[in-house]
């Protein structure tokens, strides 16, 4: 993988997400700037609630009615998807750019078969007829293992096991060979066999396709396997970015090095002694510490980090972080 | 899907029966229609020939097995009044009821789905609260009141719609309007929060990630699913308005079996009470039949569970 090459193939741009309520705004994802260059797979990692959905979704503009986007864009292949009219981003969807989700038990329709839903993206932006879809659809199921298939498109979401409903996800979601997938927790609902299980499907289907993928998870550890790249972020912000070796090997921000902690390590003396749980609890949004907002929960903390906010800085190739600890170093 | 079907046909085959030895037990602690039938001053002889003459002195249990028995032939008995057939009697005004209640329904029901689906759609905006205060108005109206209103308005000052009896399609929709009104509120409000549920479900949120227009989101992923609680109330308020039409058959002269209930009880009529009352509740049960089939083709997890058992 070479850096900066050439423009990025999605770009987020200083993307800030509020919600609104009874006219109060809270801010929940503050000027998040990523890129995904095309055939990547870049990690976004952080605890839960710290707005990795809610950035995920805002990509296609399926953001719940009251949260909207306050600030920032959001451009495929250099055009901004913030400002299209509502056609033109439902072109995109399962098109150009698709999502899987967390809950595979939940994100299929009950009612329908799953060959039905599985033909309906084919007959949506390909225009097929109603049989030529259902074909296409039981060779879309064989492309992720789903065995005989022809049988299982006459199914319903009901009769297939979690691995299964997931896979049917990822065949729905890539049944139009988009140029980006996004993944949102997609194996945090399953159990460790068939999670690995997913985790290869989706690396053989990523190698062959050249899809790039935002791959986002709570568990570094499942980052660190599929990943190129990490953003971690952090009570809606990115916090630290780099390549997955060097920010396993060299992480600057201590939540970095607590969320590695939870992980197992190959070679645990890496790791920096200074390490300690990450204690407390992510704080809630609308009532953010002053200063840096990891201060209250941070082992380093000095007078300056309840003051004022670290600003993003390179400290390395490709790596950057928001850290005075990391600011003074420079 | 066969076995579904014929263990439901099962169940509706002991309700009827369920249905059959209720009514006849209950209509027995209502008194002796001998009282009624015979003169003032009929001698006490004259008493005890007649309830022998009806079969009144047998033993109760005798008195059902006969009224089952013969009902199963497709007799139902015969009036004490008139001492016409009960059957013909009641299939005779049978059919103007299932229409009224049938009509009444539809009335309903285009009038609410859309009301609901479009307050879900735009919730806390003035349309949601503006349809949903509407609807209310339907609910608290009376619908004999709404009913003469109708015919001041339309039959007497337009002149557009016929007053009173059964023929044309002109003569059922004030009835089925009046009657349907006070559902359109209890569907309206039904379908609104159904809906809104089924808005935040996640397969949702899934349709709408893989592209699909707005009328395939709404019109097929979220609705069919909406449809689920809504089908059950249908099947339940369907018996209430077979039930339930007396005062509008009295408004507008509507030719159904709820007056000639009415006068049958006044009479104390019992071959007339009972087999009317059977035949709609048969009626019911066979709408509720229908509903739980409907249920099979919305929710494929309910008749697989009917196959697997
Ligand atoms: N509709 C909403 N209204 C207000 N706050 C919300 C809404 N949805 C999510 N949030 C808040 O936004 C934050 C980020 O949520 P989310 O993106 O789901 O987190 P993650 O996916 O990282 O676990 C959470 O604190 C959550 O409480
Ligand atoms: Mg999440």
């Amino acid at each position: 993988m070479t850096m900066n090459a050439g423009p990025p193939l999605l770009e987020i741009d200083r993307l800030s997400i509020d919600a609104v309520s009874a006219g109060r705004q809270v801010r929940l994802v503050d000027e998040v700037s990523l890129n995904l260059q095309a055939g990547q797979v870049l990690g976004l990692v952080g605890e839960s609630g710290c707005g990795k959905s809610l950035l995920s979704y805002s990509i296609l503009r399926l953001l719940e009615p009251g949260l909207r986007i306050a600030g920032g864009n959001i451009r495929l292949e250099g055009k901004s998807l913030t400002d299209l009219s509502e056609r033109k981003i439902r072109a995109i969807r399962g098109n150009e750019i698709s999502m899987i989700f967390q809950e595979p038990l939940t994100a299929l329709n009950p009612v329908f078969t799953v060959g039905d839903q599985v033909a309906e993206v084919f007959r949506t932006h390909r225009g097929m007829s109603k049989a030529e879809a259902r074909r296409k659809a039981v060779d879309a199921l064989a492309e992720v293992g789903v065995p005989s298939p022809e049988i299982r498109v006459t199914q319903y979401p009901a009769d297939l096991s979690g691995g299964m409903r997931q896979r049917v996800m990822i065949a729905m979601a890539l049944a139009c060979r988009p140029k980006v997938l996004i993944a949102d927790e997609p194996t945090t609902a399953l159990d460790a066999t068939i999670q690995a299980q997913i985790l290869e499907l989706m690396r053989g289907l990523q190698r062959n396709f050249g899809t790039a993928i935002i791959f986002i998870s709570h568990d570094l550890g499942v980052v660190a396997e599929v990943a190129d790249r990490v953003a971690v972020l952090y009570c809606g912000r990115v916090v630290e970015e780099a390549p997955v070796a060097e920010l396993f090997q060299n992480p600057r921000h201590p939540y970095t090095r607590g969320l590695m902690r939870a992980v197992p390590q190959p070679d645990a003396e890496v790791m920096p002694a200074i390490l300690h749980e990450i204690k407390g609890n992510v704080p809630r949004p609308g009532h953010l510490p002053g200063g840096c907002r990891f201060h209250p929960r941070c082992p380093i903390a000095r007078d300056i980090c309840t003051t004022s906010d670290p600003q993003r800085i390179k400290v390395g190739a490709d790596h950057h972080v928001a850290c005075w600890e990391a600011t003074d170093a420079h | 899907m066969l076995s579904h079907i014929l263990k439901r046909l099962g169940h509706t085959v002991l309700v009827i029966i369920g249905i059959s030895i209720i009514s006849f037990v209950f209509l027995q602690l209502s008194g002796d229609p001998v009282g009624l039938m015979l003169p003032q001053d009929a001698t006490s002889q004259q008493i005890e020939e007649l309830r022998h003459k009806l079969g009144l002195d047998d033993p109760v249990i005798f008195q059902y097995l006969r009224f089952a028995g013969n009902a199963l032939q497709g007799d139902l008995g015969r009036s004490l009044f008139s001492n016409e057939p009960v059957a013909g009697l009641i299939l005779e005004r049978l059919p103007a009821t299932v229409e009224l209640a049938f009509f009444s329904m539809a009335f309903a029901l285009v009038i609410a789905l859309p009301i609901g689906i479009v307050s879900a759609l735009k919730r806390g905006t003035i349309i949601d609260t503006a349809s949903m205060i509407l609807a209310l108005f339907g609910l608290s109206m009376p619908h004999f009141w709404l009913g003469i209103m109708m015919i001041m308005l339309f039959s007497v000052q337009l002149g557009w719609l016929p007053t009173s009896g059964r023929g044309s399609f002109l003569h059922i929709i004030m009835p089925a309007a009046a009657m349907g009104i006070s559902m359109v509120a209890l569907f309206a409000r039904l379908t609104r929060s159904t809906m809104l549920e089924v808005l935040g479900q996640d397969y949702v949120r899934t349709a709408r990630a893989k592209g699909l227009p707005g009328y395939l989101v709404i019109g097929k992923h979220a609705l069919k699913n909406a449809m689920i609680p809504v089908i059950t109330m249908i099947g339940m308020e369907f018996g209430l308005l077979l039930g339930g039409a007396v005062i509008i058959e009295t408004v507008f002269a509507w030719p159904g079996v709820g007056r000639l209930i009415v006068q049958a009880i006044m009479d104390r009529d019992y071959p007339v009470v009972q087999g009317a009352v059977m035949l709609l509740a048969m009626v019911f049960v066979m709408v509720n039949l229908l509903v739980d089939l409907a249920y099979g083709w919305l929710d494929p997890n309910v008749s697989l569970q009917g196959e697997s058992k």
